[in-house]
């Protein structure tokens, strides 16, 4: 009897706030037809952020992985950095995570932007990095910084050091080590890593809100096109936008599900 | 020897590359805003949030976070004990469908919930006829807040639930206890530190939000500007000292909050 009840109810909070907006946003491009949908998405601004939005992704996520990998070895493993500096690193890797996105964004502007030492100096240089996609690209590394290392960490902890010991003893390079011993117990751990980065620096808006100026054709992403489509009234041509973003997470999120479940048999 | 040391001068660069990248994306720019806010001295940082704009907004969105936590503290006991106690069809699937809002754009959620709850809705249009206004005013604040902050709570519970040893909860049953006694004594206990620290990453993220509330909110200074859109108004405004004023005063409160789940987080690995 109990039982039934709770579960009816946990239906009812899915379906009211999850499964009835998703619903939306793909009824809700339609709205005008097929035809305003497409008009919507092939828009030259809709073009050009989404196509802004892909080059983020791509970037962001390889350097997030790679460091990301890097960095967690080295806070689990390393015997240079000694145990109370170790413990500061580990709690300030999840400082993205307190920060509100606003303020990544003003933190970018305020030490890179055209007022600043560091950014004249750069824009003299011909490279411009507030304002640009240089800086974009800072703001959803900021954003994405913790999530690679945070799925490493506990894997590798778990797994000790011992093997990667006994291969060096025997005489394996580090390489060597890394890609025999060390990275096919992480593989599936990246692997989530991955998914997350990808889904982060896919709808990342208030850093890069902040940091782009959001100038069509020029620094917009997709997700600040939606914004500003909004702030127009023009809501059919957010939406068409809205749901090629919304499909991508859809994906994603079965991606997720699928990685999830190789890292536990793992 | 020569191979050696060419070895070490690699791995030294190594090592150093990765601090400095971790440094000059994660220490800097934190310094780089404490610096800022002061960087014209105490009475300007002082102005800067005593403005009664700025206090209402920080206060709006302290309001309003407390508001969808405890609701998610609520829903998320549940939904996290209903999907891991039950079997029932769907079971699954609703269980994948709690990330959601991890992997959607939070200007996506915020035009999602526009959508649904906006003046030409069904809904919309039922809560205005009997007075209620939702759309750019404090509920659909809450709502939004709801949304992106959804999983924590069940995310932190569902793996406590599925450690727990089922004896506990038996011995309960035989000696007697009823069933809402079992739960409050046994497994409400094993599960606490999980809402708590859900809860808390619930707060400390809705207080961030950004892009579901700005797209909802209708952000009216003083009633429904609430503190990241402040913020970002006034960076708009040219206002880079105010804006990394009122940033300092949620920062500090982020980062007190970080730091009670890492001791509740740490108290329990330690027993």
């Amino acid at each position: 009897m109990m039982r039934r009840l709770w579960i009816t109810l946990t239906y009812i909070v899915f379906g009211l706030l999850l499964i009835a907006p998703l619903i939306k946003i793909f009824t809700g491009s339609w709205a005008d037809g097929w035809d305003g949908f497409i008009q919507g998405i092939t828009r030259p601004q809709s073009l050009h952020a989404l196509m802004m939005t892909g080059i983020i992704v791509v970037v962001v996520t390889a350097l997030n992985t790679i460091f990301g990998i890097m960095l967690a070895m080295y806070l689990v493993r390393a015997e240079w950095i000694g145990k109370k500096l170790k413990r500061l690193l580990n709690s300030l890797v999840d400082l993205p995570f307190a920060v509100s996105p606003v303020i990544g964004g003003l933190m970018i502007v305020l030490i890179l932007g055209p007022n600043t030492i560091i950014g004249t100096m750069f824009e003299d240089a011909g490279f411009k990095i507030v304002y640009a996609l240089p800086g974009m690209i800072l703001a959803t590394l900021f954003v994405t910084f913790p999530l690679m290392v945070r799925e490493v960490m506990p894997v590798l902890q778990e797994i000790g050091a011992q093997q990667e010991e006994a291969a060096s003893t025997l005489g394996a390079y580090s390489w060597y080590t890394f890609w025999k011993v060390t990275w096919p117990s992480i593989r599936w751990g990246v692997i989530y890593g991955v998914v997350l980065t990808v889904a982060r620096s896919l709808g990342e808006f208030g850093a890069v809100l902040v940091v782009s100026g959001n100038i069509m054709n020029k620094t917009q992403t997709a997700t600040t096109l939606v914004y500003q489509d909004v702030e127009n009234f023009n809501v059919v041509a957010a939406n068409g936008v809205a749901l090629v973003l919304a499909a991508f997470s859809v994906g994603l999120l079965l991606l997720m599900e699928w990685a999830k479940k190789r890292k536990e048999v793992h | 020897m020569n191979a050696l040391f060419r070895g070490k001068g690699w791995s030294f660069g190594f090592r150093s590359a990765i601090m400095l990248y971790f440094v000059i994306l994660i220490v800097l720019p934190i310094f780089g805003i404490y610096t800022q806010s002061f960087s014209l001295g105490w009475t300007p940082f002082w102005e800067s949030i005593s403005d009664p704009l700025a206090w209402k907004a920080v206060l709006l969105t302290v309001k309003l976070a407390v508001i969808a936590t405890v609701l998610n503290m609520f829903l998320g006991t549940m939904i996290g004990w209903v999907l891991i106690r039950y079997r029932f069809p769907g079971r699954r699937f609703l269980n994948s469908l709690v990330d959601l809002p991890f992997a959607l754009p939070t200007a996506v959620g915020g035009l999602m919930i526009l959508l649904l709850l906006g003046p030409n809705s069904l809904v919309g249009g039922l809560a205005q006829k009997i007075g209620i206004e939702i759309v750019f005013h404090e509920p659909a604040i809450v709502v939004a807040m709801l949304f992106v902050t959804f999983p924590f709570v069940i995310r932190a519970i569902q793996p406590l639930l599925e450690e727990m040893d089922k004896s506990e909860e038996e011995a309960a049953y035989t000696l007697g206890a009823t069933r809402t006694k079992t739960f409050f004594s046994v497994i409400f206990p094993t599960m606490l530190p999980g809402i708590l620290s859900g809860a808390m990453l619930a707060f400390s993220r809705g207080v961030a939000e950004f892009g579901a509330v700005v797209l909802v909110a209708g952000n009216i200074p003083g009633k429904t500007l609430i503190a990241s859109v402040y913020i970002f108004g006034e960076i708009e405004s040219s206002n880079p000292q105010g804006a990394a004023a009122v940033s300092v005063l949620l920062l500090t409160l982020s980062f007190l909050i970080l730091w009670t789940v890492n001791l509740i987080q740490g108290r329990r690995g330690g027993q």
